[in-house]
């Protein structure tokens, strides 16, 4: 753990217990066991098809889990999208309180969108925002609910590498300063460990690899740590290293 | 209108910075030049003036077809003799009440199929059923239920307005993108905020869209309807004049039911521009 952990972070931890999922004759998941240290920060790494979002999903509460699996997990959670997912019909503020009570709302949409930079964005429609501003207003409504369980799904996939680099920052920051237990699901090995405590490699529907990350943010590519985890993450997802050079 | 400064390009590089850099867009409600406008009058009115030269030179018998001067003065003295504005107002009442009832049922009957499996099995597949028939041709089966006093015009325009404003709130229904329901249940909507805060606003455009079709449809079936044995409305005032070859009279009920479905026209779109000023195409027209 380094320095910057957040310090509060003293809710319950995250606990699942073989979980499986089929669809089909696919059996995605496979009497998964996983464990998240209160406020911890967890990348999720997999091949395409590995259930890396089916997993996200349950924990969401988005798919009802089997009823063998045992979980006991965080809440409230939040979730950001790979997409957006604003309401267009809504001002961005609406949607950053959307489904909560309204006695407040506004002010609590301001603190969030002021939090993520978007504070001059309040009031205009999402369509008129940029995609990284969009995925901005998305971490705003996903913040505002003080989520113990914060997940993302591929949030950064679709913006570009620039804006990624400061979206990178901006969730760090913003964990640091919430420490919700957080898991992003990426295929991106470098933004997982530039981000992550710990990285999973999810492979034949179980937690493939558990790779603790000890390098102290924030991180640069050049760090010394940094190429050697990459390449060893890289080979736990069968890349030839001869491919990713 | 709120702020239509538009994010020039999703790659920027600061989000911050874009607010400020980003070309101010026109704000929506800009007009075309006044100059391009009154070039789409032109047309029309050397028609006009066309048709008035060839019934001045005997080309087109007033039997046929009156002069615009004629028909201009018989608008005046319609007016005058206060008729026009008598059958005016039966027209309207008309296609108010049938409007308004064709609208009610088509939306509840929408709202019942779009938003329960059940209610699709029992109310969608007759509605499908009844909308590929030519509603028009139940003119004579109305005549004999409801007589051919008000009830069959109204019921007629009713149910001309009923099927547009179903389909097309229907399938706006069910053309909710499943990703923002999901989204929206993630953050804590029920069932009653789902319907409320996103099904029904993604379903609006669509809707709206059905409403223009509904008031043309109920137009339509006004025309129809006052051809039934009517004796007000503009309809009879047409059939009237038909009868002593009036073509002035004529024209002027034609000119009458045009104008009135333009005027309707408009006002669904200036509702259409209030209610989704959300949508992308408005912002930047």
């Amino acid at each position: 753990m380094d320095m910057h952990a957040p310090a509060f972070a003293t809710h319950d931890p995250l606990r699942v217990r073989n979980l499986t999922r089929r669809f089909g004759e696919n059996t995605v998941l496979d009497a998964l066991n996983l464990d998240l240290a209160p406020g911890s920060f967890t990348a999720l790494l997999g091949r395409s098809g590995s259930g890396k979002t089916t997993l996200l999903r349950t924990l969401a509460g988005l798919d009802e889990a089997p009823h063998e699996a045992r979980l006991d997990l965080p809440r409230p959670a939040a979730v950001v999208f790979q997409e957006p997912r604003l309401l267009p019909w809504k001002k961005v503020w609406q949607n950053v309180v959307l489904g909560l009570p309204s006695a407040g709302a506004r002010r609590r949409a301001a603190q969030a969108l002021t939090e993520v930079g978007l504070d001059h964005r309040q009031d205009v429609w999402p369509a008129t925002l940029s995609g990284g501003e969009a995925q901005r207003a998305a971490l705003a409504r996903a913040l505002v609910r003080e989520p113990r369980l914060l997940l993302l799904d591929e949030p950064f996939a679709a913006l570009d590498a620039l804006t990624r680099i400061r979206m990178h920052a901006l969730v760090l920051d913003l964990w640091r300063h919430h420490g919700p237990t957080t898991l992003i699901v990426t295929h991106d090995v470098d933004e997982a460990v530039l981000l992550a405590d710990r990285v999973l490699v999810l492979d034949g529907g179980r937690i493939a690899a558990d790779i603790a990350v000890d390098l102290p943010r924030p991180r640069a590519h050049a760090d010394a740590g940094f190429a050697a985890l990459r390449r060893r993450l890289l080979t736990e997802l069968g890349v030839d290293q001869q491919e990713a050079a | 209108m709120p702020d239509t400064q538009v994010a020039a390009a999703p790659r920027q590089l600061a989000p911050r910075a874009s607010a400020t850099t980003a070309p101010a867009r026109l704000p929506a409600t800009a007009r075309k030049p006044a100059a391009q406008r009154w070039r789409r009058f032109a047309s029309p009115l050397v028609l006009v003036v066309l048709w008035q030269a060839a019934s001045m030179a005997g080309l087109i018998p007033p039997r046929t077809l009156a002069a615009p001067t004629t028909v201009l003065a018989s608008t005046w003295e319609l007016i005058e003799t206060g008729e026009l504005p008598y059958h005016l107002l039966v027209s309207l009442g008309r296609v108010l009440t049938g409007f308004t009832l064709g609208v009610t049922t088509g939306a509840a009957l929408a709202l019942v199929a779009g938003l329960s499996r059940l209610g699709e099995e029992v109310v969608d597949a007759p509605m499908q059923m009844l909308r590929t028939m030519p509603f028009l041709a139940l003119v004579p089966l109305f005549i004999l239920w409801f007589g051919i006093g008000e009830t069959p015009k109204i019921a007629l325009v009713a149910l001309g307005a009923t099927f547009p404003v179903y389909l097309t709130l229907f399938a706006g229904i069910r053309g909710t993108d499943p990703k923002l329901a999901e989204a929206a249940r993630v953050f804590g909507l029920d069932r009653r905020g789902l319907i409320r805060h996103v099904i029904l606003p993604g379903a609006l455009p669509s809707a709206l869209v059905g409403l223009r079709y509904a008031l043309g449809s109920a137009w339509l079936s006004l025309v129809i309807a006052e051809q039934i044995n009517a004796t007000a409305g503009i309809g009879f005032l047409i059939n009237d004049a038909r009868e002593f070859l009036r073509t002035d009279v004529i024209v002027v009920g034609l000119v009458v039911y045009a104008l009135l479905g333009l005027g309707a026209d408009a006002l669904v779109r200036l509702v259409e521009r209030r209610a989704l000023a959300w949508r992308p195409g408005l912002l930047k027209a």
